[in-house]
């Protein structure tokens, strides 16, 4: 699976400006709803589902990146966004380290194979300490659009 | 001589080895000394990065290589393929479960 498969471009946020958990999460899921890919009825519901899952164990997995997620019967396909905080936010993160790349992920309830197909691809991207910090390094929108579309061609692994 | 065991492990439940499995099985390696590998089609990784476990993307059914080198090998190898064994204590309905579980 590719990351064009399941970001929605319109929805990237190069510059978070949320500083704690949940109102990350909040702006996270906000911009998937401007860009039309969840509505805006399921806003509060989705926030709260992926809060939830959160507290069963941090999906902050380490260098400095996070994959908050939740299942959710309003989608029929998964859908994601990528953002990315030049300060870092506390995550409660495996290695204690702030979070800088977010990757969130909303999936409909009946397809784990799709989920874990996009964990596969996002964790054996960011391995890649380049693509790593190419990322963290992203201005703008269109920067980390460009980054994801490299990856996408194999250019980091 | 270095101890090196190996097991052949079959994920059984049903979401794969998602990020809690992942996360269960990184701090279950970590508290051992040897190395331990899982191997997937001919792709072996540190069992003890979570971000390396999720690139193997498991789902059900499939099989895995374990193998782990060290004095402590044989407890590692037997703390691991339990996990396994129990699903990563997941159901199809645990996330509802655990809501009312007291």
């Amino acid at each position: 699976m590719k990351f064009s498969d399941f970001i929605s471009t319109k929805s990237i946020c190069s510059e978070l400006n949320s500083v704690s958990k949940e109102s990350v999460i909040a702006e996270l899921v906000d911009a998937l709803v401007s860009a039309g890919n969840i509505k805006e009825a399921d806003r509060e519901d989705i926030i709260k589902a992926i809060m939830k899952r959160e507290e069963l164990g941090s999906t902050g997995i380490g260098r400095g990146v996070a994959v908050p997620h939740t299942k959710h019967p309003s989608v029929n396909k998964l859908v994601g966004t990528v953002g990315v905080s030049s300060d870092g936010v506390e995550f409660d993160s495996l290695d204690g380290e702030k979070v800088q790349l977010f990757f969130l992920l909303v999936s409909p309830p009946d397809r784990p194979g799709d989920h874990l197909r996009a964990l596969e691809n996002i964790s054996r991207q960011l391995r890649d300490e380049t693509f790593c910090r190419f990322l963290k390094q992203s201005k703008t929108a269109e920067d980390i659009m460009q980054l994801l579309e490299e990856a996408d061609n194999n250019h980091f692994v | 001589m270095s101890h090196t065991l190996e097991k052949v492990v079959t994920v059984i439940n049903p979401m794969g080895i998602h990020m809690r499995p992942a996360d269960m099985l990184s701090r279950a390696a970590g508290r051992f000394q040897c190395q331990v590998m899982i191997e997937k089609d001919g792709q072996a990784i540190d069992c003890k990065s979570i971000m390396s476990i999720l690139t193997l993307g498991a789902r059900q059914g499939t099989q895995l290589h374990l193998r782990a080198t060290g004095t402590d090998a044989r407890q590692a190898v037997e703390a691991l393929s339990e996990l396994f064994e129990h699903g990563f204590d997941e159901s199809a309905g645990s996330e509802v479960a655990s809501e009312h579980s007291s």
